[in-house]
């Protein structure tokens, strides 16, 4: 059983955002009006964060994205009371939209802060109305949603792989921010399998994990970087 | 009401002619009062409308502050609903016979609040359409689920609590005929007051008493659960059960003290309420001043001297920071009020409990807020610590309308139900005199027989 997980070269990570982006667009995202993102509403499975080091003129900027972690012992999934947040037999937290009761007990339990809630039910410019992706369900108002590894990519590039009588390829399934980062700098993959680039990259002397010291077994992997 | 049942009343004993007083006449300053309550219990459901409609947008929360009034308001009512059952049930127990005029009415405290507490955590809901799924998808492992358990058992009990030593009341009341023969007929379930009869009700009540103690501890042991079961700074403590439950008993002990207070005075219950009732309820009141510094001491000092980054974050925004007008204005109303009010005889009366009974309850209030809140805005992932809050009208239009409504349904409670026990005040005359006198002469030695 493959073991989904994620490793990010913070020194190939221009600070680009196109990671945000394409997570956006692929999972139906909604946009969040300017006031109720300075209310601190905006949604976004990934989210690139910046850090200043250091005093003008001599500083530095750094840059880290952040999806979710997907912890092998995911402190979200239990205090769960109706099992909306789930993890699946492949590692990857998912939620349950037509389950989910909005109690946002899952939000404040977990400690990377990546889960989100609908305060209002979602919206989109007219001009991207058109544009949502079929694979991803629109989440009602009033519940919690996270990021899922792009896991409809899964589904489908497993479907293909069984309709062409072949394994499936490291390369079959890529989440959307993977795909679109243009220095490389996100690579995914199966944790377990030597094959793939995430199974020798996460053995990288550089390679850290956020808040290893909770016990959570995050699966998503930093190399620091060297400068 | 009819000069029928005025006559009726005034051909009752002396105890029950008083005690029942309130179910007959009503004043124009009960109406004036249950018309403006009603008023801010009216608007206050408007801004739930608005809620249900529109969405949690409505108020004032946002990421991480992920839970703001309803969830203090859940704790902080539960937590005043340890008043009754609780302190009922152990003065009961441990015959503590000043107990018989304040009992009745602390009960009725607990259970009509708890219903208030337990209606928080729905408002809080993404999907209050989806409640069920708390049965049909119930997760063990979740503590939210712990605590439907324990509240539903604790309201369960603790209206059978209130309802069983009510039923000698009951019946004096169907029997007197003054109100209602029908609804009394049937919550009086022909009860007769017969030595059989009063002699089970006072086994039950003995077994109930008991049992309704554990349930009372584990009810804010599990709420105070659910904050340290998280890995948050300064909610993953050890301490927080054991905390909530003394804290949930301290609000419960001040809120007695205002319904005593009010009660004597809407209904000139002085008699009943006497200086000697509010001179112990007042040392419990001191005792638990200091029992709540010493827990918050024991907190604050371990979280303070292990100095972990996270957690002294939060530290320093309660002690120093954006919340230190919250905190200490907490430290003031739950600890400096109370304990200069309480530890002299001479403002340990009516007027001042009912300031150290207020100072508590707001104290308490904000020891939830400074619980809640300074932890939400600043979660352990520091880039996230973009934290703030400031609850919406809708928020504080519910807070209103919710201490409105429950106050409300209070004062209609005391227009049906004597709020203070009749019959237990009568047992109190006939037989309990009489039995304290013998158990404390069975405390010391037989008198030594003349040696002659």
């Amino acid at each position: 059983m493959p073991r989904w997980g994620m490793v990010i070269d913070l020194d190939r990570c221009t600070g680009c955002a196109a990671c945000e982006v394409a997570c956006k667009s692929e999972n139906n995202i909604a946009t969040v009006a300017p006031e109720q993102a300075a209310l601190g509403r905006t949604i976004s499975w990934m989210r690139v964060m910046a850090e200043v080091e250091g005093e003008f003129p001599n500083n530095t900027l750094r840059f880290a994205p952040r999806p979710c972690m997907h912890c092998d012992n995911p402190p979200c999934v239990k205090v769960c009371p109706v099992e909306a947040t789930y993890i699946s037999p492949e590692g990857i937290v998912g939620q349950i939209y037509p389950r989910c009761i909005g109690c946002r007990y899952c939000a404040n339990a977990c400690p990377y802060t990546v889960k989100y809630f609908n305060w209002y039910a979602p919206t989109w410019p007219e001009s991207e109305r058109a544009h949502l992706n079929p694979d991803v369900s629109v989440r009602p108002k009033g519940v919690i949603e996270k990021c899922t590894f792009c896991h409809h990519r899964l589904q489908k590039a497993r479907e293909e792989a069984r309709a062409e009588g072949r394994e499936l390829r490291e390369s079959d399934y890529q989440p959307a921010c993977a795909e679109a980062c243009p220095t490389r700098a996100i690579v995914f993959g199966d944790l377990d399998n030597p094959r793939h680039r995430v199974s020798e990259l996460r053995h990288d002397p550089r390679a850290m994990r956020l808040m290893e010291d909770l016990g959570t077994e995050p699966k998503v992997y930093y190399l620091t970087p060297r400068t | 009401m009819t000069d029928d049942a005025r006559l009726k009343l005034r051909a009752l004993p002396d105890d029950a002619r008083k005690l029942l007083a309130p179910l007959v006449e009503t004043t124009w300053r009960f109406r004036a009062a249950a018309t403006v309550l009603g008023a801010i219990a009216l608007w206050g459901l408007t801004a739930y409308y608005l809620q249900l409609r529109f969405g949690l947008g409505r108020t004032g929360l946002n990421q991480p502050e992920y839970w703001g009034i309803y969830i203090i308001d859940f704790v902080f009512f539960i937590g005043i609903s340890h008043a009754g059952t609780l302190i009922s049930a152990i003065l009961r127990i441990s015959k503590a016979e000043w107990r018989r005029s304040i009992t009745r009415s602390a009960e009725f405290i607990t259970v009509l609040v708890l219903g208030f507490g337990a209606i928080q955590p729905i408002i809080d809901l993404g999907r209050p359409d989806r409640l069920l799924n708390v049965f049909l998808h119930a997760q063990l492992r979740s503590p939210l689920l712990w605590d439907v358990i324990s509240i539903g058992l604790y309201f369960g009990a603790s209206t059978i609590y209130l309802y069983l030593p009510m039923l000698p009341d009951l019946a004096i009341i169907r029997d007197a005929g003054i109100k209602a023969p029908r609804f009394y007929r049937f919550l009086a379930a022909g009860y007769r007051d017969t030595p059989a009869q009063r002699a089970r009700l006072e086994r039950v009540i003995g077994v109930l008493a008991i049992v309704v103690i554990p349930i009372a501890v584990s009810v804010h042991t599990v709420i105070g659960w659910i904050f340290a079961m998280t890995l948050r700074p300064m909610w993953h403590s050890t301490i927080f059960g054991p905390y909530f439950v003394m804290g949930a008993i301290y609000s419960g002990i001040a809120a007695i003290l205002i319904a005593m207070v009010v009660l004597r005075r809407a209904y000139g219950f002085h008699e009943y309420f006497r200086a000697v009732h509010f001179d112990y309820m007042g040392r419990l009141l001191l005792l638990f001043s200091l029992l709540w510094f010493y827990f918050t001491f024991a907190e604050y000092l371990t979280a303070f001297y292990g100095a972990e980054p996270a957690e002294m974050r939060t530290f320093w925004a309660k002690v120093r920071g954006p919340f230190a007008a919250p905190f200490w204005t907490m430290v003031t109303c739950c600890f400096v009020i109370p304990l200069a009010l309480m530890c002299r005889r001479a403002t340990r009366t009516p007027g001042g409990t009912l300031v150290a009974g207020v100072a508590v309850v707001i104290g308490m209030w904000l020891e939830r807020f400074n619980i809640v809140v300074p932890t939400s805005v600043n979660p352990r992932f520091e880039f996230e610590s973009l934290g703030h809050y400031l609850p919406s009208w809708v928020e504080l239009s519910i807070l209103a309308g919710t201490f409105a409504g429950f106050i409300l349904l209070y004062m209609v409670a005391t227009k049906f139900f004597p709020i203070i026990s009749i019959w237990e005040m009568r047992e109190g005359r006939e037989a309990s005199v009489r039995e304290v006198a013998e158990r404390v002469a069975g405390y010391l030695p037989p008198e030594p027989v003349a040696a002659d």
